[in-house]
Order: C-alpha cells, then structure tokens, then sequence
C-alpha cells in the first residue's frame, strides 16, 4: 500500500500520459551521434545556468565558463553600470581565446579593468567594445566599432546567471523557467552566500547522473552502509516514496516528506552526527529564513525534507528543509563524459559550531556522492554492451522518464526544422 | 612550537598530521593513513570535540588566533575520519573505485 496518496489515474506516471509506462531505452545515453545532435538542440538553445550574481561582487569581477557540449568559452562580467554582461571568450582579432591563465582549458576567475588578449595585445572593456588595437594604422580601413565582443544572450533570475547561445532565443528567461520554477522566487538565494563547490569527471553520460539524483529509489541500497544498520535495516524494508512529483514544461520535481533526524533513536545516528549537529540531510539546528515561497513544499508535508527542482536542461536546485540548498551541474564533454558541479549555500556560520555542522554536511555529502558518480561509470559501461536494450522503471522514476523524454523531443524538433530548411 | 591552545595538549600529538588547511589534504592524508593510525586519532579527540568546539565559539569567526584556527582544523580532520572508523572500516569510500569528487571552493575558516 502506498503511503502517499497517488494521483485519481493510479500512478504518478500515469498522471502524465503522454510518459507512457513501457521500458525504457538509453540509446540517448550511449549514442555518440545522439550527443552531436544534443549539442545544437538543447545546449545551443536552452538557457543555461552558469552562476551566482555574488560571484561577481563588483565592477570588472568576472568569470569563465566552459560549455564543451556548445563548442564554446563564455565570459561573464560586470560592467561599470552594474549589468552582468556574457561574451563568447574569443577575440576578434586571430580567434584566441581571450581570458585564461597557464591552461588554456581552464576556467578562471578574477577582476579587471580590461580584457587584453595574450597574443597580439587588443583590448575589450567591461561592455565587450574593442578599445585597442596593437599597429592599428597597419591594418586595413579597420572600424574598431565593428569587432566588439561576440555577445551571449544573458539574463539574471533570483541571483541566478544564465546564458543562451542561440542567436535569438525563442523565449525570454522567465518563459523558459515557467510557473513551477518562478514559484521559487522569495527563497533568500542571495543570504546563503558560505559555498562549498565540489567537482568531478564523470565517465558517464550527462543525462545518467541526472538521473541518479532524481530518483531517491537507490538511496536505501546503494548508500545502505553509510548507516548504522539499525538506520538502513529500517530504511530498505521502508523503501522509498515521495509524496508529490510535478512536470512543468521541460522541467521537473520530487518533493519529499522529511526524517527529524535528532528524534532518531540514536542507534540509528552516527555518533559524529550527535558530535556535530550535522548531517546528510544538514545542520540540525536550522536557521530562520523566514517565510518560505509558496512554490516550496508543494504537499505541504509537515515534517516536510526537501524539494528537488530539475531545471532544463542541466542543473538542479534542491532546498533542504533545514535551512540550505544545493546546485548540481552536469556539462557534458562526450557522449560517454560528463563534468559534475556539486554547490552547498548556508547562511554564514556565526561560530564555530555552526561552520562544524556545515563541515560535517559537506563531508557527508561527499561520501555519497562519491558512490553515485562511482555506479555510473559501470551503468555506462554496460548500456554500451547494448546486450539489454531496454529497462523498466517504477513510479518513483518517474522523472527519469521525463528528462530522455523531453531530450529525444528537443532532438526530434531540431532534426525536422533541419530537414525543412534542407527540403527549401 | 606547539599549534594547539595549551587547554589541548593532549591532542597535540596529532596536529602535524592532521592540521591541514583544506579538505584536499585532509581527504588525502585519511586516504594515505592506516586505519589504527585513525582510530588513535578518532578515539582521542571524540571526547574532547566539544569542548573544543566550545573553546572555538569563543573567538569571532572571522579573526581566529592561529592555535583556534588549528584546532578547527583538527575538528575538521575528526570528521573527515569518522567515516572511515564509523562505517566503512576501510580508509576509501567502499565501491568508489579510482572516481574523484574535489572540493574546489570551501569557506574560510
């Protein structure tokens, strides 16, 4: 017997019939010509995010970032006027990269007045317009108006800095993100300013690590033995369920009821979670953030654990009950490869106390994270045998559906727009 | 030269291995110690963590003497071993094979 109530049609999934509930294939994950088409489809057309306002505190703050899956560097910067500005990180003049120290495949970070390329020395303000030009008389009826910058289309959502590199997006931002994510806005993204930002080479496809964490089904086997086995003994026979799933657009949530860990017995804690007051699912001694959006918490569970948003096409925010979030990013670099960005935001530790609860969270979320990334590399291995082409999945998976789903139809949409463009 | 506040002289004996300033090396140095070696550790300091943690609160956050900031250090080295003494019995992460998870950005302190 569930002990959520499900949707009138029977299941979560069914719920949303356009997913079907045949097995699944991941011909999608596997397929390097799948990959080269995912590249102009989806990342040369979504918006992306790439960071935080706070990373560029002040004028000339900027940052680079690698989008291998779009063939490109970005810049992001702020301008003497306070805008954040993107730009392809390529300079006019012989194609160079412009912005990077030691190792050109590198992202950096830093302040300047100025860009000034490392070749032959042009210069581009804050605002992408080229302002010198090494021998200029050398060159021929060159206009210095015509070879700022290639600009990125960028937008700021609740602190959050996104880019689209389509030369025009079909839809502004705030369309894009649609109801289910602008349901957010409120949330105090820009107190939780003490980040702790892990990385990792994944050898697995992007839309596979995606999918590890938007199923918590794998949380009471694969992670079983982080716990003292009162804790997971209980955990596996419980299994796991949610009580709310929601598709919007391209994206997605899982919204879960939540664990008081502290009114655990204590058999079932790890006694540097009593030592700390930390752990997996945070501090437990949770700040006041205020009201909290109404997008939060759609079930209105009480206690309520934590709302997981997918945004498409690559990155979650997931909002812990306790007073802090997580950012994953997954930036794919091959079919089979992929560059995991894993954030935790808290309000700034007061004392002591405080930043060992956070030191505890972080670390716990390593050891867990470690297993994910881990099991991936071996489910890709074996998708590529192709010796099983397709796979069931439960109700609790139902998001796994969703993403191969909304990425075969990004796909399919490009390919027929390139063959009536072909048929022209 | 001793890098902890005399209140903790006892742990003394293990701030050279395990004062390190960021989760790197201190993710490395578990990686690169017996599990007896962590066991020491853990069964030292566990009883005394809170009253270092309480020692730590003290002093502001954001302006701790050097000896206050070791012995936060050390707390962060505690945790960092408990998972192997706590859970896995084994210095590495059990099924994580050769995959890596690098913090790049941790605050300070």
């Amino acid at each position: 017997m569930p002990r959520w109530p499900k949707p009138a049609e029977g299941s979560w999934t069914q719920h949303y019939s356009e997913l079907g509930t045949a097995p699944m294939s991941y011909e999608d994950s596997i397929s390097p010509e799948f990959f080269e088409l995912e590249r102009d489809a989806i990342f040369k057309r979504a918006w992306l995010n790439v960071g935080r306002v706070e990373q560029l505190p002040r004028t000339g703050s900027y940052f680079t970032k690698e989008i291998h899956a779009a063939h490109t560097s970005v810049i992001v910067v702020r301008d003497k006027e306070g805008n954040v500005n993107a730009f392809h990180n390529i300079c006019r003049h012989r194609g160079n990269k412009l912005v990077w120290n030691e190792i050109p495949r590198e992202e950096v970070s830093g302040t300047c007045r100025q860009f000034t390329c490392k070749y032959h020395g042009w210069r581009y303000g804050l605002d992408g317009a080229l302002s010198f030009v090494q021998q200029e008389e050398e060159f021929f009826d060159l206009d210095k108006d015509q070879f700022g910058l290639a600009r990125v289309h960028c937008e700021v959502w609740a602190g959050f800095i996104f880019i689209n590199l389509a030369p025009q997006p079909r839809q502004t931002l705030r369309e894009f993100l649609g109801p289910m994510i602008t349901g957010l806005e409120g949330y105090p993204f820009d107190q939780l300013t003490e980040r702790f930002s892990y990385r990792s080479e994944v050898g697995a496809n992007w839309k596979l690590y995606m999918d590890a964490f938007q199923e918590f089904y794998h949380a009471p086997v694969l992670h079983g033995k982080q716990t003292p086995d009162n804790y997971s003994i209980a955990a596996q026979q419980a299994g796991f369920e949610a009580p709310h799933y929601r598709l919007d657009g391209p994206h997605r949530l899982v919204s879960t009821s939540g664990v008081v860990t502290w009114e655990l017995d204590p058999t079932m804690r790890k006694p540097m979670e009593d030592i700390t007051r930390g752990g997996l699912f945070g501090p437990w001694d949770t700040p006041d953030l205020g009201e909290m959006p109404t997008g939060l918490n759609p079930a209105r569970c009480n206690p309520w654990g934590l709302d997981s948003f997918q945004l498409w096409p690559n990155w979650t925010i997931l909002v812990w009950s306790s007073g802090w979030y997580l950012t994953y990013h997954y930036w794919p670099t091959s079919h089979n490869t992929h560059i995991f960005e894993g954030n935790l935001y808290f309000p700034p530790a007061r004392t002591a106390r405080d930043r060992v609860a956070h030191e505890m969270t972080a670390v716990t979320f390593k050891e867990y994270g470690l297993q994910d990334a881990s099991t991936l590399e071996a489910t890709q291995i074996m998708l590529e045998s192709r010796a099983v082409t397709t796979f069931p999945l439960n109700d609790q998976e139902i998001l796994l559906r969703h993403l191969h789903k909304v990425a075969g139809d990004w796909v399919d949409e490009y390919r027929r727009e390139r063959e009536e463009v072909a048929q022209r | 030269m001793t890098l902890l506040p005399s209140e903790f002289a006892d742990l003394e004996q293990f701030a050279q291995t395990w004062c390190l300033a960021t989760e790197h090396e201190r993710y490395a140095q578990r990686l690169a110690s017996t599990m007896q070696d962590m066991e020491r550790f853990y069964e030292a300091i566990t009883p005394r963590a809170e009253d270092a943690i309480a020692y730590c609160d003290k002093f502001p956050l954001d302006d701790l003497p050097d000896e206050v900031q070791n012995l936060m250090y050390l707390l962060y080295s505690m945790i960092i071993v408990s998972f192997p003494v706590e859970v896995w019995s084994q210095p590495a992460v059990p099924d994580a094979s050769r995959t890596t998870l690098n913090c790049v950005i941790e605050p300070v302190p």
